[in-house]
Formats: structure tokens, C-alpha cells, sequence
């Protein structure tokens, strides 16, 4: 009762549908691992949607505080939305350095990656130090409270794609460009492209919407 | 130094939560104590604590859930007496003792309980019916174990250290805020639920990938088995819902460590908000859970009629309906909270479709026995005590969808012998069936008829004598979560509830007498064919228990009950030659305690975070980094089984089967 091929039980195609597509077998580990690593993604994009849910419905809700185009500064968000942008291309471009096994250029665009992550972070902590100096933290109004949360959430996500990515460099300095550790430079690579559409999604709910007078 | 601990924390005052507390903490070094002086810490660690075989972890949920029923039984226990002596007295527990145990019963039983169960479950037995090796991300998988214990343990902890939430399983604000319940009840709760949360999280991720990529040769989407169909819509549904629950945690965390107005009356924040997110994440947490039963049902069912499952696509579809529909319905949850007539009854009708692919699979289920050599055993009972029993808890589940109806019931006694309805007989009897049914894959030795289908009689019957009195007094108008009562005509069902409680109680005793008797007679009760119920599915094929590799080859599927057929076309040849296949070297993942040393510092954080300690969390933090890194540094996750070794354990296995077979045709 060996179970292989050798049998040739019955009829592929038990209820006669035509062309059966066979199932090849399990797939190959790079296929399994980026495939967890999205359906993760999608579940924190589910997560993000209860922050930019309650943002919504906690818009309006100023408790007599500022709104949220009183606070908003277009510029710092303008500069802050490029850096984002072009980190990820330059993620890009490191991923591509790891396809061709070409070390110098994955530092280095891995490096841009990070400094430029580094600049969204500092600027994004500047504009959350200088609201609650004015008085105008999270727990001065449900709004603020469903803004700092939001942005806060998707600032917590960078710093810690931060620690991923220089953790990754170290790596592949210990240990070269292996098949595990270019599975896990892709994963960092889908982690920090969807960390900037969210930031896009915020940039248009929060800022631009909410940035109009 | 130490936040809000001190010597307050731990109740001298009350004998109750410190008897308890101080019997579970003997019980623990008891067993402590003796493990190392056995000497079986070694293998305990080797084999069990590091291990990421998924077969193990699948046990180890289980383990942790029976432990947890455990307690969340005296909890119930508890409950059910107080409220039969607590007609116009005070009963023996004080009101805020009394609101601790029910919010600790309930969130014990769908969390610690019901949900390990049933992940435990898929987790032994799905990647065996794909025919494959392992789940997608083994380490991942004992890290999301080891974080579900986690939660457990700081739920426990509060027993005597601190308190837990008085809120009731759901923690409504304004009452769990921090005006209402400053103490560390809510965060106990929070918190716990929190790191367990990420634990089941990341189950579902790994069962998604698993059923969606790791298929054996052959095995289409439309010869799985229907376990794994109802494995993955459940894990689709914990993949989109428990984000929801961790977001909304957060926020409530949010408002009370950090003074924001999520959820607060003040400034503008809206309770209203934290019951959509919550019910959009506990309806579907109900499917999560029954789901997986509903596999369990349709492979007991076909095994034990001797036939395939009856209309098995249109149990695929009515399962994948059952996915997307159950993310539609959340309001149901609060028809009273003043949404309007329209939305009531665009709700209410939706709920009621659910009944529609729920009807279709029931009927599918009859079919199936129609007609079929139906062999009465402990898994089938189980599965017949469900359908009977769940047929009543959908009527009257269809009964509380009904908004005008919910007006009445709302929050009544009436719903909480409906859920528990559902709850129990939907998703405990389908946790019982399927430990009676894979037990001898898991361990090789099947368990004591007697004793099972003793403890399925007492705990059927003992289900019906506690929970029918509660649809009565529901209807007599007694509201849930009473510490005590004034109204004479709930008293005598009240008792009646408390005697079924006994009976219950008695199923319980059965169940654990089984596994001793079982394990003592375990030479005698030995399955050495591997298929100790004449299966179906693949999960049969191999031996029990099944080698770390579970098949030296990944077998090739033709079409469904990919077991069945297989054994068909061998009694045809007649076994007639002998096949000597060409083993190859196999490749394994390594054990690690990666999953165990998260863990330790996820406790070691939640505490800390509990009790306001600072500097604990920032270790606590640290060294869950640490271990990431160090696990990322590892240079070999894998090792090698070399073929000659998979030779020789495959050829045992077929050379036992086959004395076995020409034993049976020799009589
Ligand atoms: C073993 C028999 C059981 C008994 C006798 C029992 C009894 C009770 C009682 C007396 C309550 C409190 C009702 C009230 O507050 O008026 C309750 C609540 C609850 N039970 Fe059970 N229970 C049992 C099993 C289970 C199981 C297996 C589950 C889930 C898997 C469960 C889930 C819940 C939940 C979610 C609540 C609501 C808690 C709350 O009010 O916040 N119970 N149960
Ligand atoms: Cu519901």
C-alpha cells in the first residue's frame, strides 16, 4: 500500500468537467514565504482601517479644540511625503542590487533607505512635539486623539521597518546574500512598499482632506 | 520601583481566589518538582517546549485548552451556584467577586478554550490531509502557541495577583475606562487578550498559507478534504478579523494608560464606535470558531456512514458563503442601541440568510447517514448530539435576530442559553469529536469506548438540564449577570440549572477517567494500522503516530477521499506486487526555543505593563528584540533525514500494515 504514482486509480476528472488542472505539489519556498508575508500585510492593512475608521467618525469631534486645518503645515507634510516616496524607490533599487549579488550598491541604497526613513521619522516627531507644546496632544480632543493614533500607528510601523532594515544589513554582511536571507530582504522589500501606500492613504484622508479649509 | 504593586495586590482578605490560587500553584510545583526529578526536563524541553513539528504544537493547544476548560468550569460552577442560593440573600459571593467570574468565564472559554481547541485541532490534522510535511512557517507556528499560553498565564496570574475586569468578556466602555474601572482588572484582560491575540494572528497566517500553497501532488482545491476547506475560511476570517480586535484593544489601552478619547465621554469620544469595531470583530469570531466544528462534523459524519460526504461542493460553497456573509452582520449585536428601523432590518435579514448555507450543510449531514452503515461510536455520538442540539440554538438564534424580539431579549437570560446553546453544542461537542476521533493518529492508541460515550450521555444530558430552565427564565424576564434576585418564580429553575451543572460535572469526571483508563490499557487499545476507523482522508495513510515527516512521499491524489480510493484500487490488486519506491533524503526544520523565549518576555511585558513597572517593559522589549535577532542569525534551520532512515521507519510501517492485512484475511 505504498502511496505514489504507481497506482492509477480512477479518473482524473471525476464529474466530467473537461480540462482538469492538476496541482503541481507543494510550492517552493520563496513562493510560501512571500505569500504568508502578504496575507500579514493585508491584515495589517485591516488594522489600519479601524485607526482611519475611527478617524473618521472622530473627525469633527474638536471638543472646542483647533481642527484640523488649523494644525496642518502642507510644507513639512509635502517634504515629509517625498522622503517616503523616494525611500522606497531606493528600496527598490537595494532589492534589485540583491537579484544581481552586487554588495556595494545594496549598502548603499540600502543606507538612503534608512536616512531617508530617519528624515520622515524626525520630521513627523517635530510636527507631533511642537502640537502637544502648543497644547494640542491626542487626549486634548477625540480628533486629535484619532489623528496622533493614525499617524502615530503608521510612524511606529517606520521606526520599527527601521530596526528590520539595519538588522538586514548586518546580515548580509555577516553572511552574504543567502537564499533565507534574500527571502527576508523581500519581505522587508513588500514591508516598506506598503507601509508608503499606506502613507499615502493617510496623506490624502488626513492631510489633504482634512488640511482644506 | 514596582508601579502599582504592592501587598495590596494580592487578596489575604478573601479565602476564595486564595485557596485557589494557592492549590493551582502546589498543583504546578507538584508537577514542576517531579518532572525534574524524574529527569524528564530534557525531553520535556526537547521534544515539547522547542519542538515546531506541527503535530506536537497541535497536541500542546489542545492541552492548554483542556486545562482551561478546567477552569473555566469552576468558574461556571461557581456561578451556577451562587445564583441557585442567591434568591432574596446575598448569596456567597460579593457582587464584584461575582462580576470578576463571569468576565473571567467568559473570556477564558472563547479565548483560552474554544480557540486553542479548534486551532489545535487544525493545526495536528490539516497539514496530514493536504499530505505534506509541515505548516507553512513551523517556528512561527510555536511562537504563536507559546504567546496563546501567554495570555492564559497572565489571565490566571490575576487570580491572586490583582484582580481581574469586572466588564463582562467584551470590556463595553464607558465601564472599562478608566473612570469606571481604575483598577488593573481591565488591563489584565486587555492585555492578555492582546499578546494572545498576535498568538492566533499569527495561526491564521500560517494555516491560510498552508491550505492555500502546500498541497500534495493531485490535490486540487476540490479534493481537499472538508476539514481543510472549513480550516481555511476559518483562518481567512482570523487573518481579517483579529486585526479589528487588536486594533480596538489598542485603543482602549490608548485611553486608559494615555488619557485619549477614543471611547471616553468626555471630549468628544463615542462609545458607540468601540461596539461596532468589537462586534465586527465578535461575529465573525463565532464562525472562527464553529467553522472548523462544522469540518470536524463532515468528516466524523461520511467516516462513521461508511460514505462520502453527500454534495460536498455545495458544502464548499455554503462554507465559503458562511465566511463572507458572517462579516456582514455585526449589528445585529446592538439592534436596541437606537440605529433606526431601516438599518434593524437590513441587519436582521441578513442575519437570517446565515441560516441558509448553516440549513444546506445540515442537510448534507443527514444525507450523508441516509442510508449509510452508520457505526455508532464516541465521535459520531458527538456529532448527532450536535446536529440535534444546534438546530435548537439556531431556531432561537434566529428568534434574537429578529429585532422586535431582540428588544424583549436583549441581555436576557434567554440569550445566554443561546449562545451557549450554539457555543456548546456547535463548538465544544465538535472539539470533543474531533479529540475522540484523532487521538489514536496523535498517539497511536485510541481511547476507552465506555468511559467516552458515558461522558458524552452525562454531558449531553447535564447540557440540556442546565441551559433549557435559562430560555425560561429568560422569558420570565430575568436579566443576565444577576448577583442575586428577588423573584420567586426564577427560583426553582434556577436550581434545576444548578443540578444539570452536577451532571455536567459528571460528563467532565468521565472524559478525564477516560484518558487514565485509556493511557493505562494503552498496549491493548494500540492502533497499529494507522487508520483505526477505516478513513477517508489522507491523514489515515501513514502510521500513528505519524514519523516527524509524516509521509516519506508526498502522495499523489486522484480524486476525493484520496485515502479511500487509495485502499480500493489496493484491494483490487489484491497487493499483489511489491513496491520498493526510491526514498530520498528529507529535509526538516530544526527545533527551536524561539517561540518559548518570546514568550517569557511577552509575559514578562504584559506584567510590566499591567503593574505600570517602567523599566521591566523596556527589558521585556529588549529581549523580545534579542531573540529576534538571534533567530535570524541562526545559520541552519534544517536538517536532514537521510533516506536510509526514511526507508527504514516507511518499510516497518507497510511491513506492520501488511501483516496486519493477510492477518485479517486469514480469519
Ligand atoms: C460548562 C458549562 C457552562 C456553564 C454552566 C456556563 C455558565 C455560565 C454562566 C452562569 C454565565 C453567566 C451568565 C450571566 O452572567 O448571567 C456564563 C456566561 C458566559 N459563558 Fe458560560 N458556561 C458554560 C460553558 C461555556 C462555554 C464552553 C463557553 C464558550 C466556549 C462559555 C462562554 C460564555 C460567555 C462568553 C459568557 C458571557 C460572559 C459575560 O457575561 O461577559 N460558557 N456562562
Ligand atoms: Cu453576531
Amino acid at each position: 500500500m505504498a502511496m505514489t504514482a504507481t497506482y492509477g486509480h480512477a479518473h482524473a476528472d471525476p464529474h466530467h468537467i473537461g480540462r482538469v488542472l492538476e496541482h503541481p505539489g507543494p510550492a517552493p519556498k520563496r513562493i510560501v514565504t512571500a505569500y504568508g508575508f502578504w496575507v500579514f500585510l493585508l491584515s495589517d492593512i485591516v488594522m489600519f482601517s479601524c485607526f482611519f475608521a475611527a478617524y473618521a467618525v472622530l473627525v469633527h469631534q474638536t471638543a472646542g479644540g483647533p481642527k484640523g486645518s488649523e494644525i496642518f503645515e502642507q510644507k513639512n507634510v509635502a517634504i515629509e511625503t517625498v522622503c517616503l516616496l523616494l525611500s522606497s524607490f531606493t528600496c527598490g533599487m537595494a532589492s534589485i542590487a540583491a537579484d544581481v549579488r552586487n554588495r556595494l550598491w545594496f549598502y548603499l541604497c540600502m543606507a538612503v533607505t534608512c536616512v531617508l526613513g530617519l528624515a520622515f521619522l524626525s520630521i513627523e516627531f517635530r510636527e507631533f512635539a511642537d502640537l502637544v507644546s502648543r497644547g494640542y496632544g491626542p487626549s486634548r480632543s477625540a480628533f486629535l486623539t484619532a489623528f496622533f493614533s493614525l499617524v502615530g500607528c503608521h510612524g511606529l510601523h517606520v521606526s520599527a521597518g527601521v530596526l528590520w532594515l539595519l538588522t538586514m544589513m548586518a546580515q548580509v554582511f555577516a553572511k552574504g546574500f543567502r537564499a533565507d536571507i534574500l527571502r527576508r530582504q523581500m519581505c522587508f522589500a513588500l514591508f516598506w512598499h506598503a507601509l508608503d501606500i499606506i502613507w499615502v492613504a493617510i496623506f490624502s484622508v488626513v492631510y489633504l482632506l482634512g488640511g482644506a479649509p | 520601583m514596582f508601579g502599582k504593586l504592592d501587598w495590596s495586590a494580592i487578596p489575604f482578605g478573601q479565602p476564595i481566589p486564595l485557596i485557589a490560587g494557592a492549590v493551582v500553584l502546589v498543583a504546578i510545583l507538584g508537577v514542576l518538582a517531579w518532572v525534574v526529578v524524574k529527569g524528564h526536563l530534557p525531553y520535556l524541553w526537547h521534544e515539547w517546549i522547542t519542538s515546531v513539528d506541527h503535530k506536537r504544537i497541535g497536541v500542546m493547544y489542545v492541552l492548554l485548552a483542556s486545562v482551561m476548560l478546567l477552569r473555566g468550569g469552576s468558574d461556571a460552577i461557581m456561578m451556577r451556584i451562587q445564583q441557585a442560593i442567591a434568591y432574596q440573600s446575598q448569596g456567597y459571593l460579593p457582587p464584584e467577586h461575582y462580576n470578576q467570574i463571569f468576565s473571567a468565564h467568559g473570556t477564558i472559554m472563547i479565548f483560552f478554550v474554544a480557540m486553542p481547541f479548534v486551532i489545535g485541532l487544525m493545526n495536528l490534522v490539516v497539514p496530514l490531509q493536504l499530505g505534506v510535511r509541515d505548516v507553512a512557517f513551523p517556528t512561527l507556528n510555536s511562537v504563536g502557541f507559546w504567546l496563546t499560553a501567554t495570555g492564559a498565564l497572565l489571565v490566571n496570574i490575576s487570580l491572586v495577583v490583582g484582580e481581574f475586569a469586572r466588564t463582562g468578556w467584551l470590556a463595553f466602555p464607558p465601564l472599562s475606562g478608566l473612570t469606571y474601572s481604575p483598577g488593573v482588572g481591565v488591563d489584565y484582560y486587555a492585555w492578555s487578550l492582546q499578546i494572545s491575540g498576535v498568538g492566533t494572528l499569527v495561526a491564521g497566517i500560517n494555516l491560510v498559507t498552508t491550505v492555500l500553497k502546500l498541497r500534495t501532488r493531485g490535490m486540487n482545491y476540490l479534493r481537499m478534504p472538508m476539514f481543510c476547506w472549513t480550516t481555511l475560511a476559518s483562518n481567512l476570517l482570523i487573518v481579517a478579523a483579529f486585526p479589528i480586535l487588536t486594533a480596538t484593544l489598542a485603543m482602549l489601552l490608548l485611553d486608559r494608560y494615555l488619557g485619549f478619547h477614543f471611547f471616553t465621554n468626555e471630549a468628544g469620544g463615542n462609545v458607540m464606535m468601540f461596539m461596532n469595531l468589537i462586534w465586527a470583530w465578535g461575529h465573525p469570531e463565532v464562525y472562527i470558531l464553529v467553522l472548523p466544528a462544522f469540518g470536524i462534523y463532515s468528516e466524523v459524519v461520511s467516516t462513521f456512514s461508511h460514505k462520502p460526504l453527500f454534495g460536498y461542493r455545495s458544502m464548499v460553497l455554503a462554507t465559503m458563503a458562511i465566511c463572507v456573509i458572517s462579516f456582514m452582520v455585526w449589528l445585529h449585536h446592538f439592534f436596541t442601541m437606537g440605529a433606526g428601523p431601516d438599518v434593524n432590518a437590513i441587519f436582521g435579514i441578513a442575519s437570517m440568510i446565515i441560516a441558509v448555507p448553516t440549513g444546506v450543510k445540515i442537510y448534507n449531514w443527514l444525507f450523508t447517514m441516509y442510508g449509510g452503515r452508520i457505526r455508532f461510536a464516541t465521535p459520531m455520538l458527538w456529532s448527532i448530539g450536535f446536529m440535534v442540539t444546534f438546530i435548537i440554538g439556531g431556531l432561537t438564534g434566529v428568534l434574537v435576530a429578529v429585532p422586535p424580539a431582540d428588544f424583549l431579549l436583549h441581555n436576557s437570560m434567554f440569550l445566554v442559553a443561546h449562545f451557549h446553546n450554539v457555543i456548546i453544542g456547535g463548538v465544544l461537542f465538535g472539539a470533543f469529536a474531533g479529540f475522540e476521533y484523532w487521538f489514536p493518529k496523535a498517539f497511536g492508541f485510541r481511547l476507552d469506548e465506555r468511559w467516552g460515550k458515558a461522558a458524552f450521555w452525562f454531558t449531553f444530558t447535564g447540557f440540556y438540564i442546565t441551559f433549557m430552565p435559562l430560555y425560561i427564565v429568560g422569558m420570565l424576564g430575568m436579566t443576565r449577570r444577576m448577583q442575586h434576585y428577588d423573584v420567586a418564580a426564577w427560583r426553582p429553575w434556577m436550581l434545576v440549572a444548578a443540578i444539570g451543572m452536577a451532571v455536567l460535572t459528571v460528563g467532565v469526571i468521565c472524559q478525564v477517567m477516560q484518558l487514565v483508563v485509556s493511557i493505562r490499557n494503552r498496549e491493548a487499545l494500540r492502533d497499529r494500522t494507522g487508520d483505526p476507523w477505516d478513513g477517508r482522508s489522507l491523514e489515515w495513510a501513514t502510521s500513528s503516530p505519524p514519523p516527524v515527516f509524516n509521509f516519506a512521499f508526498h502522495p499523489d491524489v486522484r480524486g476525493e477521499d484520496a485515502y479511500w480510493a487509495m485502499k480500493q484500487h489496493a484491494k483490487e490488486q489484491q497487493l499483489a506486487h511489491h513496491f520498493e519506491p526510491e526514498y530520498e533524503d528529507i529535509e526538516m526544520p530544526r527545533n527551536s526555543p524561539t517561540g518559548f523565549v518570546c514568550a517569557f518576555f511577552a509575559s514578562v511585558t504584559g506584567f510590566a505593563l499591567i503593574w505600570h513597572i517602567w523599566w521591566m517593559v523596556i527589558l521585556g522589549v529588549l529581549g523580545a528584540f534579542a531573540t529576534f535577532v538571534v533567530f535570524a542569525w541562526r545559520d541552519h534551520d534544517e536538517y536532514v533525514i537521510p533516506a536510509a532512515e526514511v526507508a527504514r521507519i516507511d518499510q516497518a510501517n507497510i511491513e506492520e500494515r501488511r501483516n496486519l492485512v493477510s492477518m485479517a484475511g486469514a480469519l
